[in-house]
């Protein structure tokens, strides 16, 4: 299905997460953050640009990784994104929500 | 069911058993919730309490004896070293997946917001003291003051 985000036709998924991550961008992002009641501060876009990172080199994600990851811990992660860090950060990136239970 | 539209907006989890399988599907629930954006909050009681006890915590061991699943004859189970066994063979798997151990796992919960309560009951009965617990632990609480904490809307309760 397509989603009207920022302006431009997006193909996203039953749950609203971009399914071609080349339509991606900084404006796709604040829209998709705006969505979410989050103000994108620049700790949120290192985060948002590990996941990405992480899902370019298919590294699975689950917040046991994320908080490993050095990038960002568990405690601040929560802070950033209340509402489900992972679900809500990567629907942000523009990447898949990850599947993980842990 | 108005307010809320039915989203489970709370678990409140009361874990009353130490056996890992049981620990781990109690840590999982919790901290499945907090990951979609759910409060979530775990009682221990009985024995329960020695996932958050800081001595024990390390040394829990699955069950061997009553547990069908596990596929090994009754008798066989009850002897000893099986539980032991048993258990290394369960963190061999579990760490495949990622799976974190009894107290790193407490540690992702309360850095999540996970709520963790001891029953004050429990406590008394085996003449446990907070220092004895898991540094992170919110507190002793009588089952009426965990029940108030499950006021509102969308909360649901779970016993394990």
């Amino acid at each position: 299905m397509e989603k009207i985000i920022s302006g431009k036709n997006i193909a996203v998924n039953e749950e609203g997460y971009l399914t071609d991550f080349s339509q991606w961008n900084k404006e796709i992002g604040e829209a998709l953050a705006k969505e979410a009641n989050i103000t994108l501060t620049p700790r949120h876009w290192e985060v948002l640009a590990y996941l990405q990172e992480s899902h370019k080199n298919e590294i699975p994600l689950s917040i046991r990784k994320v908080g490993k990851s050095g990038v960002v811990d568990i405690k601040e992660f929560y802070e950033l994104f209340p509402q489900g860090p992972l679900k809500t950060a990567t629907k942000i990136a523009g990447i898949p929500k990850p599947v993980s239970c842990i | 069911m108005s307010e809320t539209n039915g989203d489970i907006k709370k678990m409140m989890i009361i874990l009353s058993k130490a056996t890992l399988e049981n620990v781990y599907a109690a840590f999982i629930l919790a901290n499945g919730a907090r990951s979609e954006g759910i409060q979530a909050e775990v009682f221990f009681t009985f024995f329960g309490l020695e996932a958050i006890h800081k001595k024990k915590l390390e040394h829990l061991h699955v069950a061997t004896v009553g547990n069908p699943a596990m596929h090994i004859p009754t008798m066989l189970g009850g002897l000893p070293g099986m539980e032991a066994i048993a258990t290394t063979m369960m963190k061999h798997e579990m760490e495949k997946i990622d799976m974190p151990d009894v107290h790193e796992f407490l540690d992702i919960l309360t850095a999540s917001g996970v709520k963790l309560w001891a029953c004050q009951l429990a406590m008394e009965m085996f003449h446990y003291k907070k220092e004895d617990l898991y540094d992170d632990v919110d507190g002793v609480l009588t089952v009426g003051a965990f029940y108030n904490r499950g006021k509102g809307e969308g909360t649901h309760m779970l016993f394990i």
